[in-house]
């Protein structure tokens, strides 16, 4: 035990950035990945053929890739067309359109869900469809898709590990780098499992607290 | 003068269809000012539809509809006769004000929240000005208590009646009600249809579609039967009722007593 702490003491830093990385590209991938999913969603219900039918296809194909061949894809198909991408950047950009993807088809069925009625009545008051989407549609939505919205954003942490893969240092890759040094698989291997569980179960709490506040009553 | 000679409503020859089925048959109905008129026929005859494209929810395929002097929902240029925009549109809705059978409130908002909304994004009304209209109007329907109670909390009649002065609150020209009582309990009936002729006897222009034979007679002015898509019958509702002229009238009112 002594040895696994002064073994943490020399690698607290490596971990710390490991840790730092993770955190930054889940919530970059979900925020952007929000925003992308909500227009995709609202494409999806209310958009025009075309654009709905290219919408759709974005979203089957994502939703059918793993999300490890999404990151190889995006750090390997990129360099081909002439762009530059840092690992980092390609791991985002995967993460980001998995997100988007994902996020779009729960938006699109809780808008599909909200009953006729409601956009009807807030056409009747003459409420523009921007308006009606703002103020009756969404606020419905978003408050009926919370708990899946936590629960994708729980999954983009795990999927942040497979980042390692092409090289990005998160907490997994950092982990593993320490483990070759000191060998003391178990030790850090736990460790490392012990903060995605932490992260986890936080963002679960946080939520929680979210949805007590705007449950839909 | 002309301007209260000429009939707030006027609808002409009116025809809509459903793919094959045409629902409605060249429609003519003028409702006035400060008239109530109800519109009574069994299911499918059109009286819904008829309600739902006066409110514009509804496009039809020819015909005019005349809301105090302006056509709404279609501009005619020529022989062209396009849709109006979504902004053109939904300035026109905001001129009629429709109360749906199934309430429609909106789950997320407080009842004072319900009517505020369209006061602030519609007529752009200061918050504080809204809310007072917000409840001015919960008072007239009997519901200042609830003010803050969200739809969810309200009886089936309590929530049809924030509905009423939700559509009532924006001052609209025209109110249509869409068979208000028919998705709620027996016992929760009255109170809505006391509101409704509280409204006709303050001199609101109301557009009825019912199945209550007994409220038609009560509250109207004049009395609309409607039959496969058309107006077989009309007149004031001692007529309607007391001395039916077409058969299909009569046979109507024989089925709807029993």
């Amino acid at each position: 035990m002594e040895t696994f702490f002064s073994e943490l003491w020399i690698a607290r830093d490596a971990l710390m950035e490991g840790f730092v990385r993770t955190i930054e590209a889940s919530v970059v991938s979900i925020l952007i990945g929000t925003a992308l999913g909500l227009l995709i969603g609202i494409v999806l219900v209310y958009g025009p053929l075309v654009v709905r039918l290219l919408c759709r296809a974005y979203v089957d194909v994502m939703r059918g890739t793993p999300v490890l061949v999404l990151i190889l894809a995006s750090f390997y198909i990129p360099s081909v067309v002439g762009l530059h991408l840092s690992a980092f950047q390609a791991g985002l950009l995967a993460l980001i359109l998995f997100c988007g993807a994902h996020i779009g088809e729960i938006v699109r069925g809780a808008l599909q869900s909200i009953p006729p009625g409601q956009t009807e009545a807030a056409r009747s008051i003459g409420l523009t469809f921007p308006q009606i989407l703002t103020y009756v549609l969404l606020p419905q939505a978003l408050r009926s898709i919370l708990p899946t919205w936590i629960n994708t954003g729980a999954e983009l942490v795990k999927a942040s590990t497979l980042l390692s893969v092409i090289g990005v240092g998160e907490l997994l890759l950092k982990t593993q780098e320490i483990v070759g040094r000191n060998f003391m698989t178990l030790d850090f291997y736990l460790f490392a499992g012990l903060l995605y569980l932490l992260v986890n179960l936080g963002i679960e709490q946080a939520g929680k607290a979210l949805e007590r506040r705007v449950a839909v009553r | 003068m002309e301007l209260h000679v000429r009939p707030l409503l006027q609808i002409q020859t009116l025809h809509k269809r459903f793919h094959d089925v045409e629902v409605l048959k060249g429609v003519n109905l003028e409702v006035r000012e400060r008239e109530v008129v109800s519109i009574i026929g069994s299911s499918g005859s059109g009286k819904t539809t008829l309600l739902r494209c006066v409110n514009l929810l509804e496009e039809f395929d020819s015909g005019q509809i005349l809301l105090d002097g302006e056509s709404i929902g279609y501009r005619i240029g020529g022989d062209r006769r396009r849709r109006l925009s979504d902004r053109a549109l939904s300035r026109q809705r905001s001129m009629t004000g429709m109360v749906f059978q199934s309430f429609n409130l909106f789950p997320h908002l407080t009842a004072a929240g319900n009517i505020m909304l369209g006061l602030r994004k519609v007529r752009r009304l200061p918050k504080d000005e809204a809310r007072s209209i917000a409840e001015k109007w919960l008072g007239r329907v009997g519901l200042s208590q609830r003010a803050d109670h969200y739809p969810s909390q309200l009886s089936g009649g309590q929530q049809q009646r924030v509905a009423i002065a939700r559509a009532l609150a924006m001052n609209p020209k025209l109110v249509l009600l869409d068979e208000i009582t028919s998705a709620l309990d027996p016992e929760l009936v009255q109170e809505v249809l006391l509101t409704v002729k509280s409204l006709a006897e303050e001199g609101s222009t109301l557009l009825i579609v019912t199945h209550e034979m007994r409220f038609a007679r009560d509250v109207s002015h004049r009395v609309v039967f409607m039959e496969q898509g058309q107006i077989a019958e009309q007149g004031p509702p001692a007529e309607i009722f007391g001395n039916p002229k077409s058969p299909r009238l009569a046979e109507f009112l024989r089925s709807a007593r029993s």
